[in-house]
């Protein structure tokens, strides 16, 4: 025992002496942490741990990611965390979901807006989709509006919370085809308002794409139009809400990445920059997501604050109205 | 009777291997405070990457069923619940250990867990598409009066009496609402930024029931070392055995309030042991020995909490559904697999889903062994002085409220709830009624608020939560519950502090 306790120290001190002999150029010299701010299980923390698998090799970071989940109140506790208590030694990363976090500081009552947080590379975007019940009597959204039409604010329909995506969805729908709808926010997040829809509490609902894929393979739910430009890879057969004839575009696409706190060093940032979007494309990462129907969309530092700022102007004409 | 074929699958080397490491394993992730099974699921999933399908569900199957057991350690040595499921289980179980009887404690409850256990498993095998639907039956208003049914229980669990109950009840509710409100966004009474997140359930579970714990053992320690020392009792696990089979009603009790409420979406394991234990306190000829030390309560509240553990999934094999934030773990642990959960999973991959159920079955049997070897040796530590306790407590309490989102923000809750629950405590409040309604509050409003928005939309609130036969079912429940109470109050006048009722 006590050869052992000897033993552990002096690997210790060795494994010191070889961190401090590499001086603080070599970031990151230790594992980082990325903070997720919604719980253990979610679309994000699934994705966010699959994604950083491969973090520790050679040609990534050559660091592990631990992730860290704080969730709560629709993913502001974990935000606001981020933007005024985490460190800006580089070593904390956060996700990030857009138009969440977007669409909330523009609401109010939070600690952060764009410019509390530095983007490094998005990895992916999940379209809204337009989900009802498998027995369910609509079967295109022009049947929907229909009934939403003879029934106004009648329509009831489950998405994941308010000022998330699929709020925004939801909002976009009842402008562009002129209707009033019942959005019905769920404390359960997206697996709650699928369940919602499943059992016929409410007549439809706005869901993620990777789900509503799963839901319809599971044969428990029918998928009326996707909340994106153009079709999506793994729903071919599902048509875009523009071509039929609404005025919706990608505002509510759920698109996901890693950030870190406003105020990290320059050069740090630039480092990620450059070895995170590389991360995302390794083969053992893409296949993963593939198989846990996951679409990905890799955009570097750049593309995302382009991003961010279209996002910014569109919601706030969104919310705007309410 | 697949199932059957393939059980082999269970037994090859490595498979076994996996098995015996995910018991053993999640009973001692189990015990530790904080690290509830959600967490410990979570942890384990980066090792299943390198795993194949087949056998990374074993690991993560076997590790589930054995950490929910595992809470029950901590519950009756320490009165340190491991999980919200474990509450119940302090409340015989560590006055049992108290007394000298910890073995007999761990021995039954590890014996009622199993049973419990093997029972909700054997429902998910032959039962899976009947429940699938009654899973999806809870709507907004029955979860919301299913929860009214959860505070009717408040009233008369381990209280003095059914008013200070009910106002330990209250505060809990009132608890509950700290924090940005979870449909609406709207922040609620916070104060310092570590309240923004509102109070988290384990750092609360764990300061409300280990602080006090700490306090008393440190005023005890002041009064001289020699004081008392208690002799544990050997208990042979025959008759453990024996002890189980004989309280049939407890048992039963336990384990068909377990699987039912298992089943539901979202509430099902916090609640299932209190309202088990509930029950069969109130249905047992000698219900006043409850909370003194009585085999029946613990076995109530364990054979409950495990039974649950194979309904819970019945909605995610079957619809893809997560009914619980474990089952959401499950469910990334599958998609990293590729594989899609739903009605045709048992036909597409009968050769992963079996062993996994299969997995959860040995599990129960192995973690019921393990834990029988374990609880005479474990039973010790009511031996350990009060001091040298009271300072492994406060620092396993540290631990385990930090750990759960790596926040010193929650150790400051744990702390203050404690520190505050050590003063409620002497006038005769106590801890159980605070924490189940902090966890029925946000079920409560959550689902009152959606229904009442579906129901402003279609038919009318008082239509929307006052018609189906499942409403009225769960209504009648609580009048009954309600009734019950007021007879039993009436009846015992049991104005009485809990100190002057035990002298």
């Amino acid at each position: 025992m006590r050869k052992w306790i000897a033993g552990a120290a002096l690997a210790m001190t060795a494994m010191a002496g070889s961190a401090m002999a590499e001086g603080h150029g070599d970031y990151p010299e230790r594992p980082l942490m990325m903070m997720v701010s919604y719980g253990a299980g979610g679309a994000t923390d699934f994705q966010a741990r699959i994604v950083t698998m491969t973090a520790g090799n050679e040609d990534a970071l050559q660091m592990p990611v631990a992730i860290l989940n704080r969730a709560g109140a629709g993913g502001r506790v974990g935000w606001n965390w981020f933007a005024t208590e985490a460190e800006t030694d580089g070593y904390t990363l956060g996700a990030y979901n857009v138009p969440h976090f977007i669409a909330q500081s523009i609401e109010g009552g939070v600690d952060y807006s764009v410019d509390s947080f530095e983007p490094i590379a998005n990895w992916g975007a999940d379209p809204a989709v337009f989900v009802v019940a498998a027995d369910s009597d609509f079967n295109s959204m022009a049947d929907v509006v229909a009934y939403a039409t003879q029934n106004p604010g009648g329509l009831t329909f489950s998405g994941a919370g308010l000022f998330v995506g699929h709020h925004i969805a939801a909002l976009q729908l009842e402008k562009a085809a002129g209707v009033e709808l019942a959005y019905i926010p769920n404390n359960a997040g997206g697996a709650g308002a699928m369940r919602a829809v499943i059992a016929g509490e409410v007549l439809g609902g706005v869901n993620n794409l990777s789900d509503a894929f799963r839901a319809r393979e599971a044969g428990t739910v029918k998928i009326l139009g996707v909340f994106d430009l153009e079709r999506n890879a793994f729903l071919e057969d599902v048509p875009t809400m523009m071509e039929q004839g609404y005025d919706i575009d990608n505002a509510s696409v759920n698109f996901r990445g890693v950030m870190v706190p406003a105020g990290t060093d320059p050069a740090i940032i630039d480092h990620l920059a450059a070895i995170v979007p590389t991360m995302f494309e390794n083969g053992r990462v893409q296949s993963r997501m593939e198989a846990g129907g996951s679409p990905m969309h890799i955009m570097t530092r750049d593309e995302v604050i382009e991003m961010w700022a279209q996002r910014q102007e569109t919601l706030e004409a969104l919310l705007a109205d309410l | 009777m697949e199932f059957l074929f393939y059980m082999g699958d269970v037994f090859t080397p490595l498979n076994f291997g996996l098995l015996l490491l995910g018991t053993i394993g999640g009973l001692i992730l189990g015990a530790t405070p904080g690290l509830s099974p959600t967490m410990t699921v979570a942890l384990l999933i980066p090792f299943t990457f390198k795993l194949e399908p087949q056998q990374g569900l074993i690991l993560l199957g076997a590790a589930y069923t054995s950490t929910v057991a595992g809470g029950a350690v901590s519950a009756i040595l320490l009165k340190i619940p491991g999980a919200p499921a474990n509450i119940a289980t302090t409340l015989d179980g560590h006055t049992m250990a108290q007394k000298g009887d910890g073995a007999k404690a761990l021995q039954v409850s590890f014996i009622a867990s199993a049973i419990g256990g093997l029972f909700g498993v054997l429902l998910l095998i032959f039962l899976t598409p009947v429940l699938a639907k009654w899973a999806l039956a809870f709507g907004p208003s029955e979860l919301f009066w299913l929860a009214i049914l959860g505070v009717t229980v408040i009233g008369t669990l381990d209280s003095s009496s059914v008013v200070k109950g009910l106002l330990s009840g209250c505060i809990g509710l009132w608890l509950a609402t700290i924090g940005f409100d979870d449909i609406m966004g709207a922040q609620r009474f916070i104060f310092h930024s570590s309240l923004s997140g509102g109070i988290n359930v384990i750092p609360a579970l764990i300061g409300l029931f280990a602080i006090p714990q700490v306090i008393g053992m440190l005023a005890k320690g002041r009064k001289g070392n020699d004081a008392e020392i208690i002799t544990v009792k050997r208990h042979p696990i025959g008759a453990a055995f024996r002890e189980v089979f004989s309280r049939k009603r407890a048992l039963s009790i336990g384990t068909a309030v377990g699987s039912i409420i298992g089943l539901i979406p979202g509430v099902g394991g916090q609640i299932a042991g209190l309202v088990a234990y509930d029950q069969s306190k109130k249905m047992s000829p000698d219900s006043a020995k409850f909370g003194t030390g009585h085999p029946e309560g613990v076995i109530a509240a364990e054979s409950a909490n495990n039974a649950m553990v194979g309904p819970s999934l019945v909605p995610l094999l079957t619809l893809s559904i997560p009914g619980s934030p474990t089952a959401a773990v499950l469910l990334g642990g599958l998609l990293i697999h590729g594989i899609f959960p739903g009605p045709t999973l048992f036909a597409q991959y009968p050769q992963v889903v079996w062993p996994f159920i299969n997995s959860m079955l040995i599990g129960q049997i192995l973690m019921c062994v393990f834990g029988l070897l374990i609880a005479g040796w474990a039973a010790n530590v009511a031996r350990v002085p009060p001091a040298v306790m009271a300072a492994i407590v406060l620092s396993l309490a540290v631990f385990g409220s930090y750990s759960v989102q790596h926040s010193m923000g929650d150790v400051y809750v744990m702390m203050s709830l404690g520190l505050s629950m050590f003063f409620l405590e002497r006038f005769g409040f106590s801890a159980a009624p605070l924490v189940l309604g902090l966890i029925l509050g946000p079920i409560a409003e959550a689902n009152f608020i959606q229904g009442a928005m579906i129901a402003n939309a279609t038919v009318g609130q008082l239509t929307y939560f006052f018609t189906g036969w499942l409403n009225w079912l769960l209504i009648a429940i609580v009048v009954m519950s309600v009734g019950y109470s007021i007879w039993m109050e009436l009846g015992q006048r049991r104005y009485t502090t809990k100190e002057d009722a035990s002298v």
